[in-house]
This record gives C-alpha cells, structure tokens and sequence, in this order.
C-alpha cells in the first residue's frame, strides 16, 4: 500500500508539474484577452501590435458572451487575464456593479461618438456595434408568394403562423435583443401580451443563435424550417462572403423596418487584477481596437460595425450590410434594473 | 490474545483510516459549499426569505419542483420496466451473449450527456436516419418523428442511460435467490403467478427498490439530458441551477436551489444506503449454477431473443447512428451550395487535424485526448486513494460507519454546476489557491467519481473474510505478509474495477468541467461541445467523430470492467 501510495505521489508530482510548466511565460511579456467564442481577427492585424509591444497575445474564448462576462465577474478576485472584450450594452451594468474594470481615459475615445460612450466613467470603452433584426429566407417568400413582413404586429398574424424562430432570451445575447426591440415597441407593460400572441402563432424557442440560424432557419446552410429567424442586420452579407460559388445576391435578407431591430454596442474593458502586472500593454491594447487597423478589420470578421468613424468600410459590406434607421429603444438605466424581471416574466409567459 | 494482535494488522487504525475522506470531502466539498451560502447568502441576509417566495402558492420554482419529481419518477418506472425483463433473463439463464450484454448495458451509463445527445439525435432527430428513412420511404417533406425536444426524448434518454443498474442490481440478487422457494410454492399447489407474486415478487423488493432509489436520484438530478435534448421549455432544479447561476446570474437563487437539491438528495441517499445493506446480507444466497440453467425449448430461445433485441435496439442503436453519422455526409457545409455529395466520408476525422481558421485558440484532437488522459489519470490516483480508505473505514459497520456511507455518497446528488461553482468561489484565493492548478478538474472529477469507486469497493472489502487471514497467520504468515499476499490481491482486482469507473467518468465529465476549464486546455467533451456549438455541418461531423473516439475510449474502460468482476454480487 505504502508503495503504491509512494507510486502514486510520484505520478501525480510528475503530472501536476508538466502541466505548470507550460503556463511560465517567457520571452516577451503575455497579454491576455478574455472573450466570447464569436471573437475573430486577421492573422498579421494581431501580428503588427504583438510586434509594436514586444507582446504575445493570448486570447482566451470562454463560450457565449453573456457566459464569458459571468466568468470575468466570478473570477473577480483572481483574474485570469488582463482585458475583458464582448461585454454589450443589454448586459453592461451587470458588469459594472460587479466592479470588474478599471477606468481608462483612451485618447482615442475623442473620435468616437457619444452615442456609443454609454458608461461616462469610462470602465467599458465601446469598440463596433451592429443591429439584431428580423432575417428571411427570400425563395420562401416568392415561392409562396407572401408579403415579406414589415413590423413586429405582422409577425402575430395567421398568414406567418409557424414561421418565426427565435433564440431563448436567457441565453442568447441576440435573443435577449429582439426581446428588448419587443419591450422598445409595445412597452413594458404591454410586450407580454405580444408575446402571447407569438406564442398562439406558433413561434418555435432554441436555446442559442447557432441553432436558430444554422438547423431552424431554411435560408441557411441546414435548411431547417424555419423562413423568419432573429439574426443580424449583417448577416446576409456573410451569405454572400462565405458562399463556395459566387453569388449575385444574398440569399436572405434582413427586415431594417423602424422600431423592428434593437442596437447592440459592444464594449472593451481593463479588468482589475491584483498589482495591475499588465496596465501599460492592456492599455496598448484598448487604443489598438480603438485605431483604424483593427476596426477597419472588424467587419468581415465579426461582422460588426466599427463605432469610429474613421474606419472604412469594406466594399461587400457598404454593398450588403444594412443598418436599421430607427431600432427600437429602451433606456440604459431600465435595462440595468429591469432585465432579469422581463426574462423571467417572458420564461413564463412564452415557455411555461 | 496473541490472536488478536494477529487479526489483522491494520484493524486498531481504522478509526484513523477516516481522515483521508473526510478531509478530502471537507476541504473539497463542504467547504465550498459552506463558501458558496457564505457569499450568496449571508451576504444578502434572505435566504429563508427567499425560500418561501421562492416556493410560495403557484410560484414558477414549485413547478419546477414538481416537474423534477414527475419526470424523475416516471423515469424510474420505466426504467424498471425495460430492466426487469433483462434482470430475469441474466438471473436466471446461462448463455453465450451474457458477458457482451452486460458490458453494452453499462456502455450508456458511463456516456457523456453531449455524446448521447448527439446520438439521439442522429438516430431519431429532424435529420436523423429513422427520418430520413421514412422521408424517403413514404415520399415526405417534413420529419414525421418529432422526439427531440419533447418529454419523450428526456424520457427515453433516462432509460438509455440507468436500464444497466437495473439489470445489473436487480440481476445479481436474483441470480442467488434460492429458485427452490418458489418451486416448493408451485408444488404445494399455486400456479406460477401465485408463486411470483408471493414468493419471489417479496423477496425481490429490496434489490428493486435500491435499484429504483438509485435510478431515481440520477434522474433526478439530470442535466445535460433536460437541456440537450428536451430544449428550452424543460427545467429541472439542476437546470434552474445552472439558468439562475450562468443566464440570470443570481447566485443567491441559485444557492438556496442548491441546498434545497442536496437536502433532498441527502435522503434519498439515507434510504439508498439502508437498503443496499440489506440487499448485501440477503436470508440465503445459492451460488450461481444452481440458480441458473441453460435456455430450454422454442418459447424460452424466442422470450430470450426478443429481451435481448429489445435492449440491443434501444441502448445500442443511439451509439451505432452516432458512429455511422461520423463517417456519412448528409448535408452541405457551412455555404457550400449547389450539388452536395453525400455518402462515405472519412473527411471529418481529417478535418479534425486540420485548423481551418488559423484561429489562435485551435487544440489538436491529440492535445484535447492528452489533456483528458491527464486528467483521467490523476482523478484515477486520487480518488482510489480516498475511495479506497473510504471503503475500508465503512466496511468496519459501526453505528458511526453508518452515517457516514450516506455522508460519502453526497456528491452524487450534487449538482456539477454547484461543485465548479464552489470550486470558483472557494479555491480563487487563499488560504487555498487553486485556481491556475492543473489539480482543479481532476479534484472535480475525484468528487464526482469517489461515490462510485467507494460502491465498487465497499464490497470487496466487505468480502475479505477473517478466517482467510486467521489460516494465513497459523500457517505463519507475518502480518505484512498477509497483507500482501491476501488481501491485496482480492483487493487489486476491485480497484481495477473503480479505476475503470473513475477513468470513464472523469473523460466524460462535462458540468463541473465547463465552469472550471481553462479554455486553452479543454477536455474532449468541451471540444465537442464547441464543435456542436459552431455552425455547419463540417463542425457538425467533426464532433461527432470526437464523440465516436471518446465512445471506443469508454467502452474500452467498461469492458476492462466487465473482464474483472470481482465476486458475484455487486453494488453500484
């Protein structure tokens, strides 16, 4: 026994170590980047800041956005990287009453609008944004020969029954956008009964995004369905982008009609860790999302709009890519007090 | 006097034996735990507060409540259901296909949530092979199965996955139950139902209820079946768990959930442990080959048949669709348009190597399979060291022993989102910072494994008989020796056994381990959550070939179970 314990230590002394070691940075210094599993950037864009710093980036993707927030705020006393990216205004108070990021007066938020700064102190810095709205798949329309919706009323009418897929709220970020253009809408006393009547009208509830585009939705790849589906404003432009074959037009749509869409910003942000080992190149890094290579390399990335100005945009995107003129809104402060209640209160109404 | 020194070496330390787990379950469990009420509870000063409007008249948490209890329950009997028919057929008869029967039962046990449900839904979903045979066979347009994302689904997912405690618990008792009382029965007059419902049916109980209490408690506790395969409209207390922790993140809510979960799975646990020893000391066991005879006559071969199929269709088809899924293109990928090939492929194993994106996060499959290797490895060590302790500390059946067996299953009944939770919130700082460890996970998966390696070697501690030793020691074998020459080797082939358990157990962990893992180190079954969690069908393929080499991993880890069975009854 005393041997196969003392084996046993051996064992695990061995394997414990060889897991460490790994970890030492040497060389240059590590800047860590924690985000959402949707974060994408060009090779040589990444390439040019690790070599302007003496720098490794190491990008650390933990699952959704609002998962990846939830992590940053758990690990609060014990960081496990030096930037939080992914943070969108529907979930930035969460963010901020959790006292994750330290302010950090960019010199390059001078270029940015004010539209976009939603946190005055300037804890979370916002770096693209993009609209969520209503996508169709076109041959469906012309195939049946239906008027392409054009407001939220539509949507509750029998001509569309059975049509309509969207994410869960509670754990899609673009879901719980469309939810929020709802309440923008009809208000929050009224968003409910709207919901009901999708509910009568037979709108089908997946858990994420992937799975309402990709299996639900029929103007996809998985031709599910589905020909209505809660997505980006941009993403028939990447229809076009990723197609095998080149095509003339996207083969969806989306729906930009007012108050259809909600705007979702997304924020960058130096998280506070003991001793701030990093602050210079974390600040390095917040400037270089806000400069022009990097948000001029956004859009066909991530599909998101750059929030400076400066940038230029790619051809494909000025051709395809829509922005709603006027999406609906609710005001920050009533996001931050009243988010968790509206889910909930949605849960029972769509779901129970 | 001299005989009693001699009994056993180690017999005076057993008392000592206890502080290998309860310091591993103190430090690991209770004291997260304790963290996780401190910091969500306390803090907020309404916990029992928030209980009663948690669970007031019609509130959204007792239909949860109630839901969990319901599908839990109906679960049970069904499970029962399909078991029992398979329990008579290994208790009772001897052929050839017994041993493959036994290891493909317990294959789906052991079977992480993410693969089985890939499974089902390569078998049975929208696209799966049974739709798709039909859609073909009878010219349609739309699947005309819809399982996925109903209660069926969760339901049939719950037999899959328990059926093997059933055959096995159930089995094993049976096969020793004297046949001779209910053949004295019959010829005293009553027919063989009489004799069954009399007779048998009585003396089966205790080994059906253990059985079903253990069904139960898994069931009860499902996670990754209720959000995998039931969808949205379906929430247990795990799931609440997990929504009120990760979605909503109100970690009070989620706390008191938490609690209210282990409390009920603390008594469950009692009535389990009770049980288990009742069914470990049964009135009169006969050894095997005077309970059991070979298949005689048509009616027999053809019941045989028919029991063997049925639990060949119903827990091996899910895992053949999957693997034949893996090497099968149905449909385009991601923006491939136009004519798609479909047939044969071997793409997505390729694929697997290669990294498409040239993203910086990119793990090779080697990578992913070392760092789960890794971890299987040390959560193989450390939990046969506490397991093991444990054991022989419990076997000892003082009154203290038996509080303590119910104590040690906990972790069982404990939500995997509470532990990684606890682990977050207790080991992120010190006195014990453990948060950039590579111990993490295993430690984890030691948790989550050490209830199950205690019960494989429970019994074989139990077995170790002192006449054994007595004859050994007036033969003039030193103490050490004994030790070493008689106990160790009917010991050796039982941790054989529970390493299987723990190394399974520990590859396909998924709960604990996502909240846990570092995403530049992830283990196989993050990988094929990712590969699922990512659009296209190539992603698609992919984690299917993932979830296919993780299966012929496991299923090799329980056949090396099954070849080492030691002694003849079992406990789970």
């Amino acid at each position: 026994m005393k041997h196969l314990l003392r084996l046993g230590t051996i064992i695990f002394v061995l394997l414990a170590d060889c897991g460490s070691s790994t970890l030492t940075p040497q060389g240059p210094r590590t800047l860590s980047v924690m985000t959402h599993d949707s974060f994408a950037v060009t090779e040589d864009v990444i390439a040019a800041f690790e070599e302007d710093n003496h720098a490794q980036v190491k990008i650390l993707m933990y699952g959704d956005a609002g998962t990846a927030t939830n992590q940053a705020i758990l690990n609060k006393d014990n960081q496990l990287a030096d930037v939080f990216f992914g943070i969108d205004n529907t979930l930035l108070s969460r963010g901020l009453e959790a006292g994750i990021f330290e302010a950090y007066q960019s010199p390059l938020l001078a270029q940015i609008p004010d539209q976009f700064r939603l946190d005055p102190q300037n804890r979370a810095l916002p770096v693209d944004f993009g609209d969520v709205c209503l996508n169709y798949d076109k041959s469906y329309f012309e195939d049946h020969n239906l008027r392409v919706p054009a407001s939220l009323e539509d949507l509750a009418k029998p001509d569309y029954e059975g049509l309509l897929v969207v994410e869960n709220p509670a754990s899609s970020s673009p879901g719980l956008a469309f939810m929020l253009a709802t309440i923008g809408h009809f208000g929050p006393d009224k968003y409910l009964d709207y919901w009901s009547d999708l509910r009568i009208n037979k709108v089908k509830v997946v858990e994420d995004w992937e799975t309402a585009y990709f299996s639900e939705f029929s103007g996809s790849s998985g031709q599910g369905s589905y020909p209505l589906v809660v997505s980006y404003a941009s993403s028939p432009p990447a229809e076009i982008i990723f197609a095998e074959n080149a095509l003339e037009e996207a083969p969806t749509g989306s729906i930009v009609t007012p108050e259809t869409c909600f705007r979702q910003v997304e924020f960058v942000g130096i998280l506070i860790k003991e001793g701030t080992p990093n602050r210079d190149l974390a600040e390095a890094w917040v400037d270089f999302m806000l400069s022009i290579p990097f948000q001029e390399d956004m859009p066909l990335q991530m599909f998101v709009f750059p929030v400076n100005p400066s940038a230029d945009l790619p051809e494909e995107f000025v051709q395809y890519a829509q922005l709603a003129e006027h999406p609906a809104f609710v005001p920050p402060d009533d996001i931050a007090s009243m988010r968790d209640k509206w889910i909930e209160d949605w849960t029972v109404t769509v779901l129970r | 006097m001299q005989a009693s020194q001699h009994s056993y070496p180690l017999e005076r330390y057993r008392a000592l034996i206890w502080i290998f787990p309860l310091a591993f379950l103190g430090l690991f469990y209770f004291y997260p735990l304790l963290e996780i009420l401190r910091v969500s509870l306390m803090a907020e000063l309404r916990g029992a507060a928030l209980l009663s409007v948690l669970f007031s008249e019609g509130s959204y948490f007792r239909g949860v409540l109630w839901f969990t209890i319901w599908q839990a329950a109906v679960s049970t009997v069904l499970t029962l259901l399909v078991g029992l028919p398979g329990a008579y057929l290994v208790a009772r008869y001897r052929f050839r296909a017994k041993r493959l029967l036994y290891a493909l039962t317990a294959i789906p046990f052991v079977m992480p949530t993410v693969v089985v449900a890939a499974g089902f839904n390569a078998l049975l979903g929208p696209r799966g092979w049974v739709n798709l045979g039909l859609m073909h066979v009878w010219g349609l347009d739309a699947p005309p199965i819809i399982v996925m994302h109903t209660i069926w689904a969760i339901l049939l997912a719950h037999v899959f996955y328990n059926t093997t405690i059933v055959v096995r618990l159930v089995g094993d008792f049976w096969a020793r139950l004297d046949p001779r009382l209910g053949q004295a029965a019959v010829t005293l007059g009553a027919d063989r139902w009489r004799a069954f419902t009399h007779i048998t049916a009585p003396l089966l109980a205790p080994a059906v209820l253990t059985a079903a209490i253990l069904v139960f408690i898994f069931d009860f506790t499902s996670f990754g079946v209720i959000l995998l395969l039931g969808g949205p409209q379906f929430s247990t207390l795990e799931v609440e768990i997990y929504r009120q922790a990760i979605n909503f993140f109100d970690l009070p809510t989620a706390a008191i959930l938490s609690l209210l979960q282990i409390l009920c799975t603390f008594g469950m646990t009692i009535a389990y442990t009770r049980m288990a020893v009742r069914v470990s000391r049964p009135l009169q066991l006969r050894p095997y080959k005077h309970t059991q005879r070979l298949l005689s006559g048509r009616f027999e071969r053809i019941l045989a048949g028919a029991i063997i199929a049925g639990l060949l269709l119903l827990l091996a088809a899910p895992l053949a669709a999957l693997a034949c899924r893996s090497v099968f293109k149905l449909d385009a990928d991601r923006a491939e348009r136009g004519v798609v090939a479909i047939g044969f492929t071997l793409n997505y194993y390729q694929e697997l190597f290669v990294n498409r994106r040239q993203a910086l996060f990119y793990v090779t499959p080697f990578e992913t399979m070392a760092i789960s290797l890794r971890n299987a490895v040390m959560t193989v060590t450390l939990s046969l060291i506490l397991g093991g302790s444990a054991a022989w500390a419990l076997a000892g059946r003082s009154r203290f022993a038996r509080w303590m067996d119910p104590l040690m299953m906990l972790p069982l009944g404990t939500s995997a989102v509470t532990l990684g939770y606890g682990f977050i919130v207790a080991f992120n700082r010190s006195p014990v910072n453990l948060r950039a460890s590579p111990l993490l996970i295993p430690l984890a998966h030691t948790l989550v494994a050490f209830p199950l390696v205690l019960r494989s070697l429970l019994p074989v501690w139990r077995s170790i008989r002192p006449q054994l030793r007595h004859a050994a020691s007036m033969l003039g074998a030193s103490p050490l020796r004994i030790l070493r020459e008689v106990d160790l080797p009917l010991v050796g082939r039982g941790a054989i056994v529970a390493s299987a358990f723990a190394f399974t157990i520990s590859l396909g962990e998924f709960g604990a381990s996502s909240m846990l893992a570092r995403p530049e180190f992830p283990t196989v079954p993050m990988a094929i959550y990712r590969h699922l969690s990512q659009p296209g069908a190539l992603n698609y393929g992919q984690a299917l070939a993932l979830s296919t080499i993780l299966m012929v991993f496991c299923g090799v880890g329980i056949l090396a179970i099954e070849s080492l069975r030691v002694g003849e009854v079992s406990e789970f």
